[in-house]
């Protein structure tokens, strides 16, 4: 056997990712979901049809790590541009990058509209439950007794409202084909998350309709909590509000198997 | 081939010089006095295998022109008054990333929901940028049917000259007055300046990205002063205007828009009686033609400002004309449009100098 075959590479830096450092917080979810969107981006092969659409909020500077043609769009805007974007150029795949205050509170409406006319759009949606860039404000996932800057003694549903599950919501829609919730809090979580944004981009290749991918996503610094707390946060308290799993699915995919 | 002579209304004008111009991606949110424009694109664009999307607001409408902007395609949006004001942010964003596109605008009166009739009202916000940020969009401001199609034509190139939001600022009158019009013939779009830099994937070529958020040490501020070139030369190149009878006249009555159309008939009427009036009307609203009425501004003349606001493009008058001549204005705010009657009762107050209709500017 030559040493050109017996090292085989399972592990590398992937195309659709710049090699600059993140300004990400150590612990931080955002990393582990850009590099996911990438490793996807890479194995269908699109990196190079890709157009994307990052949030304000703490990815408002993705265009510096992702590897592919991207705008900036208004504050819950991300949507409605990546409408007008997939309308010129339908044989592309685009995709925009938000977070919770961007796609469930600000631009509730360009979110539920666009999926409702089943856009051939993929959101990645980061659910942390806090806005981080501002500074640990509410979120409109903020679950409830969280504190938040803008929540002292706790979120209180008769004074700050309830945490929204915009992901169930666009799910009663006809546009949308697929939705899921993930975590990147766990290792086997991270691999289920990478399934789903996979096949998102798949159902968007696939001219399905409107797909979504949620993934719960710890922010350490504004919880307050080591990198490791904050895991086990996602995982033992943020799920009993949001439920990971499949939430839509008509993409059909499975059937055919 | 350029059209047939046809009778259409104002709204449809525009939406069928838009298709002919290259416009190609319609995003927009009813709102009367505009709503014929977007229902006649819902069927032009299934003719020209364009897009029309009929959006969930003002806001997300301009944010979808903000992408198939960015996208490389001729787009537009259009409204008025209280759903122009929800495009700003969108408007000022487009600014920040350098993207063309055609924002119309058919005012009606405010503040708030107003009313649905023809207004000048929004002046200040046209033509001062309107969104927040250091910035200007050009304005033009049609008087007729036929001048519409040219305008639009004009403002779609102009956009894309500049990479800069251009306003077609008309009112609920130019949106729904029937005329007989001409248009010129399609564009081929194949014969357009090539963009280089939009986004259309990255093949063959390293990514782009396109931001409107500098953070870096003097960024914001290099960016502004070069925005401020652009401006500067639209300024010094883009000025348009037209004046009729104003070699002899004695008065020049300043109106643009449907309120020109209203003073030009007063000043026919008033030149029967032998009074000396003339018309100045500004075409481009910003860049204001500044160099031309101050030229006009001499000689004694008086120069009487007519508009259907309480007096806001008289701002301009005074800034291009100064102590030069006296300045004189008539307003009529919220949605009424003067007769002929009332502008030449002013004008003629004007000529005597009695104060009876309108007031004198003190500058």
């Amino acid at each position: 056997m030559s040493a050109e075959v017996a090292y085989k590479q399972v592990f590398g830096w992937p195309d659709s990712l710049k090699k600059n450092p993140t300004h990400y917080c150590p612990g931080c979810g955002h990393s582990i979901a850009h590099r996911l969107v990438a490793e996807c981006l890479d194995e269908l092969g699109v990196r190079e049809k890709t157009i994307g659409v990052p949030p304000v909020g703490c990815a408002v500077l993705a265009y510096n790590y992702f590897n592919f043609d991207m705008v900036e769009a208004p504050h819950g805007r991300a949507l409605a541009v990546a409408t007008g974007i997939k309308r010129v150029h339908p044989d592309k795949l685009v995709l925009t990058y938000q977070g919770d205050g961007d796609l469930a509170a600000i631009g509730t409406a360009e979110t539920i509209h666009a999926a409702n006319r089943g856009e051939r759009i993929t959101t990645i949606f980061i659910n942390n439950a806090i806005y981080g860039m501002t500074g640990g404000q509410m979120a409109p996932t903020t679950v409830l007794g969280m504190n938040a800057t803008t929540t002292p003694g706790g979120r209180d549903p008769r004074l700050h409202g309830n945490p929204i599950d915009i992901s169930r919501m666009l799910a009663v829609s006809n546009g949308v084909v697929y939705v899921e919730r993930c975590a990147v809090s766990s290792f086997k979580q991270i691999r289920k998350a990478k399934k789903a944004i996979k096949k998102a981009f798949q159902c968007q290749l696939d001219d399905l309709g409107f797909s979504l991918v949620e993934l719960l996503s710890p922010c350490p610094t504004n919880w307050k909590m080591s990198s490791k707390a904050a895991w086990a946060w996602v995982n033992e308290e943020m799920v009993k509000t949001y439920p990971l799993g499949v939430i839509k699915d008509e993409t059909g995919y499975e059937d055919k198997k | 081939m350029p059209s047939e002579k046809m009778l259409m209304r104002g709204s449809n004008v525009v939406g069928e010089a838009a298709v002919r111009a290259g416009c190609r991606y319609y995003f927009g949110y009813p709102i009367t006095p505009q709503n014929e424009l977007p229902e006649y694109l819902s069927a032009r664009m299934l003719d020209v295998g364009g897009t029309f999307i009929q959006g969930e607001s003002e806001v997300a409408s301009i944010n979808m022109v903000l992408g198939a902007s960015v996208a490389g395609g001729r787009t537009m949006t259009s409204s008025s008054s209280p759903g122009i004001s929800l495009k700003q942010e969108g408007i000022s964003y487009m600014v920040g990333m350098e993207l063309p596109a055609v924002i119309v605008n058919m005012m009606r009166g405010g503040p708030g929901l107003g009313n649905i009739s023809a207004s000048a009202a929004d002046y200040f916000q046209a033509t001062r940028g309107g969104g927040h940020g250091d910035y200007r969009t050009p304005v033009l401001a049609p008087a007729s049917c036929q001048e519409l199609v040219a305008l639009t034509f004009a403002a779609f190139d102009l956009a894309d000259k500049y990479r800069n939001p251009v306003m077609l600022l008309g009112d609920g009158l130019m949106g729904q007055v029937m005329e007989p019009v001409v248009f010129p013939d399609f564009i081929d779009l194949k014969d357009l300046p090539k963009k280089d830099w939009i986004l259309n994937g990255c093949e063959g070529r390293e990514p782009r990205a396109l931001f409107s958020m500098l953070l870096g040490q003097g960024e914001l501020h290099q960016h502004n002063l070069d925005l401020q070139k652009k401006y500067d030369q639209i300024t010094a190149e883009e000025q348009r205007w037209k004046t009729k009878n104003t070699d002899d006249a004695d008065i020049i009555v300043v109106a643009y828009g449907t309120a020109a159309r209203v003073a030009e008939s007063a000043m026919n009427d008033l030149r029967a009686e032998g009074l000396a009036v003339g018309l100045f009307r500004p075409i481009t609203l910003w860049p204001y033609p500044i160099a031309a009425l101050r030229e006009l501004a001499q000689k004694g003349r008086k120069i009487a400002v007519f508009e259907l606001c309480m007096g806001q493009m008289v701002e301009d008058v005074v800034l291009s004309v100064g102590e030069r001549a006296g300045i004189y204005f008539y307003g009529v705010p919220g949605g009424v449009i003067p007769t002929p009657a009332e502008v030449a009762d002013f004008l003629r107050s004007v000529a005597k100098g009695d104060g009876k209709v309108g007031r004198r500017i003190e500058v």
